[in-house]
């Protein structure tokens, strides 16, 4: 076959997503595994990367994307989805990789910094222009008639982020456990819609106009008010709110059989250079870099945030205790 | 076929040959397909013990889905009974100009996908949707209830019954109908006592294909349901909320109960339509 015939059909087979690994001598290409709202993310970053890797190493790189929900994509990797790295919402999904068959390393939170976490984003919450039901803090949510507008947290890390979010508002201001449960109760009382993920709770409060508040994450929050909906919503930042740091890992079972650990922690090393957190920052994720953070002050005012860790016991606890079946969320739903 | 040639099946001449080759098939292609898939399912549950199992399927939540589940897949099968039969009747008996559209259109809900059909029911059934908006102050709510449930699964029901209606309605002869006006029958005589006894058993088989594939439907329920714990989930979100927290064998067992339910339901409309067809003495 003539090299050029052949640089076609390699190419073409390639870019119809059917070149895996017996092609992958031709050109490397990575898996990234992640959750529903960074589609837009790191359809930005990959290029970047590509670009980076050949100008430090001279290789092509292609870096192919999945998403879906959290939780979903760890089990497809967990059942053997070839991802070379996987970028989550929430830690509970990388740390069920580690429990299944050891596909990431145990000490996966110690391979990159904050963490493992390349940027964060806290819980805020979206309202209509001028905030005509002044809703300030997260107190406010459940006074009686407010319709509050929340992912279902048995099936989104977004919805999760939240219940803990308001959970966690009542005990850093010295509240019992009790007392909690108590405002969380009132809180989903005033729920009218409980979609699967993040983006359907958005489409729900932007385009069918339910709900006085939307309370999601502030990438999605901020992106909404400044370019989707411009002019049609405020951002509202809580006295206190959650830090939801999605975390990052490498699938070290994949990568030792692909041969493509260097590349794999080479892009997620990408992710902390100051050309990666500009492209993460332009997406209204929080950068790690004090720098940045700084000269997009107008674009991320200071919040006060605690991890779950700190406040709230260990995710596994925590998971445990409030979102198994019959657990807290479960009594409080089903009762309310 | 009489019970001697059945016995002995190679005595009869056939049109195409492999009887055997043909049943083997059958059987390998089921068994790989439909069978061990589905044994599967009771396998993974075996290993809950039988408390834990019960505790499972039979929780509040749970149960109160398969309530709304078996409850709305039937009224959207009924709904669809009655309105896919007035359609199939309307195709086949008269001519309209765009009949040929109308009789494309009815294939749609088979070709979308589901999620779309939830996405563009909801937009209109919303509190500003089109329709959403022209109910609301009437006080009727679809969209985030049970009943923008219904909606949905009638949505997705109305092929099975104008399709299976449909050829029967053709191949019924008018002259039955002019015969039983001459012995003096009224229309609706004619219609309870000649079409319908000829029609109930396709109208059995179109209501139980458009109820089973209610009780599975997922994709365009879940925009419209607002799944609000006790009131509008259904019982495949129960599944899918327990496999998003890796809780396989929770997840079977709710499988397992809605199989063995869903089975007995269409066990009990097969018998009714051997029943009736028997009645009508008509061959399926």
């Amino acid at each position: 076959m003539k090299p050029a015939l052949r640089t076609l059909l390699l190419s073409s087979v390639l870019a119809f997503g059917l070149g895996s690994a017996s092609l992958a001598s031709a050109q490397t290409t990575l898996l990234n595994a992640s959750y529903d709202v960074t589609r837009e993310l790191y359809k930005e970053i990959n290029p970047a990367f590509a670009s980076w890797y050949k100008a430090k190493t001279g290789k092509d790189i292609t870096i192919n994307q999945s998403h879906g929900g959290s939780s979903k994509q760890a089990l497809s990797v967990a059942a053997g989805l070839e991802a070379d790295v996987v970028t989550m919402n929430q830690s509970t999904d990388i740390d069920i990789l580690v429990e299944r068959g050891k596909l990431v390393a145990a000490d996966w939170r110690k391979r990159f910094p904050h963490d493992a976490t390349p940027y964060t984003t806290y819980s805020v919450f979206l309202v209509h222009k001028g905030n005509p039901k002044k809703i300030k803090d997260w107190s406010d949510l459940a006074q009686p008639g407010l319709s509050v507008i929340v992912p279902n947290p048995k099936t989104s890390g977004n919805g999760r982020y939240t219940y803990l979010a308001a959970w966690g508002s009542v005990i850093a201001k010295g509240g019992s456990e009790a007392d909690a449960r108590n405002f969380v109760t009132k809180l989903f009382r005033n729920v009218p819609v409980l979609d699967g993920g993040g983006r359907g709770a958005t489409t729900t409060f932007t385009q069918r106009e339910l709900g006085d508040v939307l309370v999601t994450f502030e990438n999605e929050a901020a992106q909404i008010a400044r370019e989707l909906g411009a002019g049609q919503f405020d951002v509202v930042y809580p006295s206190i709110t959650i830090d939801a740091s999605p975390p990052v890992a490498v699938v070290e079972t994949v990568v030792a059989k692909r041969g493509t650990a260097t590349e794999a922690k080479a892009y997620l090393d990408f992710l902390y250079t100051d050309e990666g957190q500009k492209i993460i920052a332009k997406h209204w994720f929080r950068p790690r870099s004090e720098a940045l953070l700084k000269a997009n002050a107008d674009r991320f005012p200071p919040v006060k945030a605690f991890k779950v860790e700190e406040l709230l016991g260990s995710w596994s606890e925590v998971q445990k205790k409030h979102f198994a079946d019959g657990g807290i969320y479960d009594q409080i739903v089903v009762n309310r | 076929m009489s019970a001697a040639s059945f016995l002995n099946p190679t005595r009869q001449t056939r049109v195409l040959p492999g009887f055997g080759l043909s049943l083997g098939y059958t059987l390998v292609y089921l068994s790989l397909i439909v069978l061990i898939p589905l044994a599967a399912v009771f396998l993974k549950t075996a290993s809950l013990g039988w408390a834990e199992f019960w505790a499972v399927v039979t929780s509040p939540r749970v149960v109160a889905s398969y309530k709304l589940s078996f409850g709305a897949s039937l009224l959207a099968a009924a709904i669809n009974a009655v309105f896919g039969l007035m359609l199939a009747w309307a195709l086949v008996r008269y001519t309209f100009p765009g009949k040929k559209l109308i009789d494309a259109l009815v294939d749609l809900p088979f070709a979308l996908p589901t999620a779309v059909a939830g996405i563009a029911l909801t937009a209109l059934y919303a509190g500003n949707g089109w329709i959403g908006s022209k109910l609301a102050p009437l006080g009727i709510k679809v969209a985030f209830t049970p009943l923008g449930v219904l909606v949905a699964l009638v949505f997705i029901g109305v092929p099975f019954v104008v399709r299976t209606v449909q050829p029967i309605l053709e191949d019924l002869e008018t002259e039955l109908e002019e015969a039983a006006a001459s012995l003096g029958a009224h229309r609706w005589q004619t219609f309870t006592k000649v079409i319908l006894p000829i029609l109930l058993p396709a109208l059995l088989t179109g209501f139980a294909l458009a109820f089973a594939r209610a009780v599975g439907e997922y994709g365009s329920v879940i925009f419209i349901a607002g799944n609000i714990p006790m009131v509008s989930e259904i019982t495949p979100l129960m599944i899918i909320t327990k496999l998003e927290q890796y809780d396989y064998t929770g997840a079977t067992a709710i499988a397992v109960v809605m199989l063995v339910i869903s089975f007995a339901l269409l066990l009990l409309i097969n018998l009714l339509q051997a029943w009736s067809a028997k009645r009508t003495g008509r061959n399926r």
